[in-house]
């Protein structure tokens, strides 16, 4: 045999073998396994054909923006109190659409370049610009706003991916989504329960431990008369469950009146951990950060004798007396369930969420669903795939097991493919790989029929074989490159189940470029080179 | 074998012939468009909330349906899904009934519907997930494992078992709390019978799309779409001449205008696996439509003297067997999907059954055509004929240009 043909049958086949180990994987991990379990631990299957949980959401970034302006505005306030600039009013007067301004009115025209220096040095992600009537605009600048929403996009995909963590799924997707619209795709293989996993998605957990100045009150109103009528300034009322009374059924509300300062906050938390008291009543056990548990320490030592309250998401969950300095750790108790505990125990971990998120699209699917798809989708595939493979054998008889090994070829690449490079295969992507069978056909028949008709024109098999591939060539160069193209398109431009019809059709392309060019090619001649001089093709 | 040899039909002596047949279903799917069904758009680009239910029995629709609509949900569409004996139903809700404020709302509300002449009171055991039934069973504890470290792990597998009892064993209904005994401990049975009842349906699937996304959707498709035969345009205007690209593209509008029509006509949806359907019958139709001009410049430049509208028959002439074949056997397997794809890919499959007749019905009688009916205007209007597309594998247009006779 021809030396060039031999190295190129060797490469054929270690072609062959990388892709089959990309489909079940490489031999020593096999360990016995059925053929169809390690397929199924090389190619991931898409939610559509396995089930589960798929939920479209959107940060809402413009509360992260309103945070970070109300702070603004509480700097300004404080430093322009402090360098006596005298000011008529400070508001946000759009914070629905234009969260990241603010305006200052009243600056008299003597403190302006007092003002201006204030901003500048205090607020540098804030410009101010003058208005009307000695009032000042002072916007987020347009880059630290674009930062500050991207930065609340992937916080938020972060404090989701914490809290599904703990929910122990595997495989989770959780990933910007789309353009520039702050979404966020999750996608839970196998969770067919989407309200449960919003629940713990959406929960917030502000948690702050507090000085509790006053109370309980029985109503705001008698909370105001005991201070006659005006609170401290530095206090606000929270509302809270009747707090004392763990096992009595009392649900009324009561008021407190608790210090704006926290003493210690949920990020200065290490840990937190659902367990039970000593009367078996559920509680959240938490421990304090190195820096959380000194600030913790010096806030309880300045304070025995004093009430501390722990609020969560702005109710109080617990009023208690300061018995001694505290500084690790603690526990917070108020009638829970076991299911409540869990979750505020990994809420509390996992972190806040820095804007509230608004949900846009929703899908489960069911288990039996998506084996139902698979089992269908694959029964169409293969009997498709026969259908053709046997056509071939008859009409192009010897020619047609060629075309059969480059088609079988094709798929083994094409698997391989979406093995070593984990792309997911969807219910479409099914149908991709059955058009990819469709043009790996074509190009058997563009390249045969081209053959037939050079025989016909009177060509030796070896030239007409020559001739054949090389006009069919510029053929299929053109019609691969054209599809290759729509598909990336559609990769690029398209969501879920098209981006992996998409992903399939790519790889299926490339692949086929190689089995029905290449391949082929060498098995014709290689079977050229065993006839003898003058000898029929069977094509 | 071999079906097709030597043939010699005369495909632009049939052009006006053409030209009628393309124009009746262009214009028949276009007033069904405009005037009938419209462009139905499936739940992925109008919004909307889709529920699939299975039922223990066969589903009464009429009476699915009243139940809805005393639950005050209005506009709800009930449909039998899938295969007769598989009793499932298909509940439709509009975009009025799906608010981004509170997404799966409609979901709920129809549960609450369909459980309301029910057990009150008890949890679903049909509707409920693993994670509920794990919930209640730690908090019961039915073993008595106490909180040691193996209850969680116990009642999780519990709750897998009992659940992939009800879904894979049973298809999504169990029609009596005793059938449990099967799956799991009695213990357990008895203890979820305290709380739990069966309800005669199984929510299987849900889709809920809100607004926002049907819009990000639409615009989506329709950029894809838009982008992609921008592709095909300027990749055929480099390798041939830019009348390639124009008839090319003429060609696969001609194709999705008819698909879509069809679709409008059968008043099938259209989702985003269609569209994906339909991508594919513009590439597939352009694939059709290259080898046919691939093999037009091949023979402009064999057969000079030739008058360009007898070289496109020729052309199509020689390239008439493979056309037919790959026809054939993509149809084939398209075929097989129709028939064996199950409900979810029927949609799908039913775009390229169609796209496939119709894509390789247009390389012949509107691609090849244009470019003939191009020559000949040109030729009317006494300017030079068009230039002859340049040699494979040249990509720069600065070589003088061969021109063609006519």
């Amino acid at each position: 045999m021809n030396k060039n043909l031999t190295w190129k049958l060797v490469l054929i086949l270690g072609i062959l073998l990388v892709f089959v180990a990309g489909i079940f994987g490489p031999p020593w991990t096999w360990s016995g396994r059925g053929p169809l379990a390690l397929v199924h631990d090389h190619i991931n299957l898409g939610l559509d054909l396995r089930g589960g949980t798929h939920l479209i959401l959107q940060v809402q970034v413009n509360d992260a923006v309103n945070v970070d302006s109300d702070n603004a505005i509480a700097r300004l306030k404080e430093d322009m109190r402090a360098h006596k600039i005298n000011y008529a009013d400070i508001t946000k007067p759009d914070p629905v659409n234009h969260p990241e301004m603010i305006v200052v009115k009243g600056v008299p025209p003597e403190q302006t370049s007092d003002f201006k220096s204030i901003v500048s040095d205090r607020l540098p992600e804030y410009d101010a610009s003058s208005g009307a009537e000695n009032s000042w605009t002072v916007s987020m600048k347009a880059q630290s706003l674009a930062d500050l929403k991207t930065r609340a996009v992937g916080q938020a995909i972060e404090t989701i991916r914490n809290r599904i963590d703990q929910l122990g799924v595997s495989e989770p997707v959780i990933q910007e989504h789309g353009l520039g619209d702050y979404q966020i795709l999750v996608q839970l293989p196998g969770v067919d329960d989407p309200a449960r996993v919003k629940e713990i998605m959406q929960s917030t957990a502000m948690l702050e431990i507090k000085q509790s100045l006053g109370g309980p009150y029985s109503s705001q109103e008698q909370a105001l008369q005991d201070h006659g009528g005006v609170l401290p300034p530095d206090a606000v009322l929270m509302q809270g469950k009747s707090i004392g009374s763990h096992n009595n059924s009392d649900t009324g509300e009561q008021w407190f009146l608790i210090s704006r300062a926290s003493a210690v906050t949920g990020s200065d938390l290490r840990d937190a951990q659902p367990g039970t008291d000593e009367n078996g009543q559920p509680e959240v056990k938490f421990i304090l950060t190195g820096e959380g548990g000194r600030k913790f320490q010096a806030f309880t030592s300045a304070h025995i004798g004093d009430s501390l309250a722990v609020v969560l998401d702005k109710r109080v969950q617990e009023v208690a007396t300061i018995k001694s300095a505290i500084s690790d750790s603690g526990v917070i108790t108020g009638r829970f369930t076991d299911q409540e505990t869990h979750d505020l125990s990994m809420t509390l971990r996992s972190g806040a969420l820095p804007a509230g998120i608004k949900y846009l699209e929703e899908r489960t699917v069911g288990p039996s669903l998506g084996a139902d798809s698979i089992r269908s989708g694959v029964q169409a595939a293969v009997y498709g795939m026969l259908a053709v493979l046997i056509f071939m054998l008859i009409y192009y008889r010897w020619a047609g097991v060629n075309a059969d090994i480059a088609l079988i070829l094709n798929l083994v690449i094409l698997l391989g493919f979406m093995g070593y490079f984990g792309a997911v295969l969807t219910l479409p992507g099914i149908a991709g790989v059955i058009l990819t069978v469709g043009m790996g056909v074509d190009s058997n028949v563009l390249i045969f029929e081209r053959i037939r008709e050079e025989l016909r024109n009177g060509k030796t098999p070896p030239s007409a074989v020559e001739q054949g591939f090389a006009h069919a060539w510029i053929t299929i160069v053109d019609t691969h490159v054209t599809t290759i193209v729509s598909a990336a398109i559609l990769f690029l431009f398209g969501t879920g189940p098209v981006k992996g019809f998409a992903t399939t059709l790519v790889f299926g392309l490339l692949a086929n470029l190689f089995t029905a060019v290449f391949v082929s090619r060498v098995i014709f001649d290689w079977v050229l080179g065993r006839k003898q001089r003058g000898e029929a093709l069977s094509i | 074998m071999e079906f097709f040899k030597n043939t010699n039909i005369d495909f632009l002596g049939k052009k006006w012939y053409f030209l009628t047949f393309s124009l009746i279903f262009s214009v028949a799917g276009v007033l069904s468009m405009a005037f009938w069904h419209g462009i139905p758009l499936g739940v992925d680009f109008r919004g909307g909330t889709l529920v699939y239910v299975k039922y223990a029995h066969t589903p009464d629709p009429s009476a699915i349906h009243n139940e809805i609509e005393s639950a005050g949900l209005k506009n709800a569409r009930v449909q039998r899904y899938g295969q007769p004996g598989n009793n499932e139903v298909l509940i439709a809700l509009d975009i009025q009934e799906t608010s981004e404020q509170a997404l799966d709302k409609g979901k709920t509300q129809i549960i609450q519907a369909l459980e309301s002449n029910v057990n009150q009171g008890k949890q679903d055991l049909n509707n409920s997930s693993s994670l509920a039934i794990f919930n209640y069973l730690l908090e019961k504890d039915p073993l008595h494992l106490g909180s040691g470290s193996d209850a969680n792990p116990r009642y999780t597998s519990i709750a897998q078992a009992i659940v992939d009892y009800r879904d894979k064993t049973k298809g999504g209904v169990i029609s009596s709390m005793d059938e449990l005994k099967g799956a799991a401990d009695p213990a357990v049975v008895a203890s979820l019978q305290d709380s739990f009842f069966v309800s005669d349906f199984h929510i299987f699937n849900a889709e809920i799309v809100g607004p926002q996304v049907g819009q990000q959707l639409r615009g989506q498709a329709i950029r894809a779409t838009l982008y992609s035969l921008a592709g095909m345009l300027v990749y055929l205007a480099l390798r041939f001449e830019w009348i390639y690209g124009v008839a090319a593209v003429l060609t696969v509008f001609h194709d999705t205008l008819i698909t879509v029509g069809a679709f409008s006509l059968l008043d099938r949806e259209i989702s985003l696996t269609v569209i994906a359907a339909i991508l594919t019958l513009i590439g597939y139709s352009n694939n059709d439509t290259i080898v046919v001009f691939d093999r037009i410049r091949e023979n402009i430049k064999l057969l000079r003297r030739d008058k360009l509208a007898d070289i496109v028959n020729k052309s199509i002439n020689q390239t008439l067997s493979r056309t037919i074949l790959t026809a054939g056997l993509t149809f084939l397997t398209v075929l097989a999907l129709f028939l064996f794809g199950g409900e979810v890919l029927h949609n799908f499959s039913l775009a390229l059954v169609i796209g496939i007749l119709i894509g390789t019905y247009s390389s012949i009688a509107i691609a090849a055509p244009i470019l003939v009916a191009y020559q000949e205007w040109r030729g009317e209007r006494g300017k030079k004929p068009i230039a002859m597309p340049l040699r494979p594998g040249s990509t720069t247009s600065a070589q003088p240009k061969e021109k063609v006779k006519v």
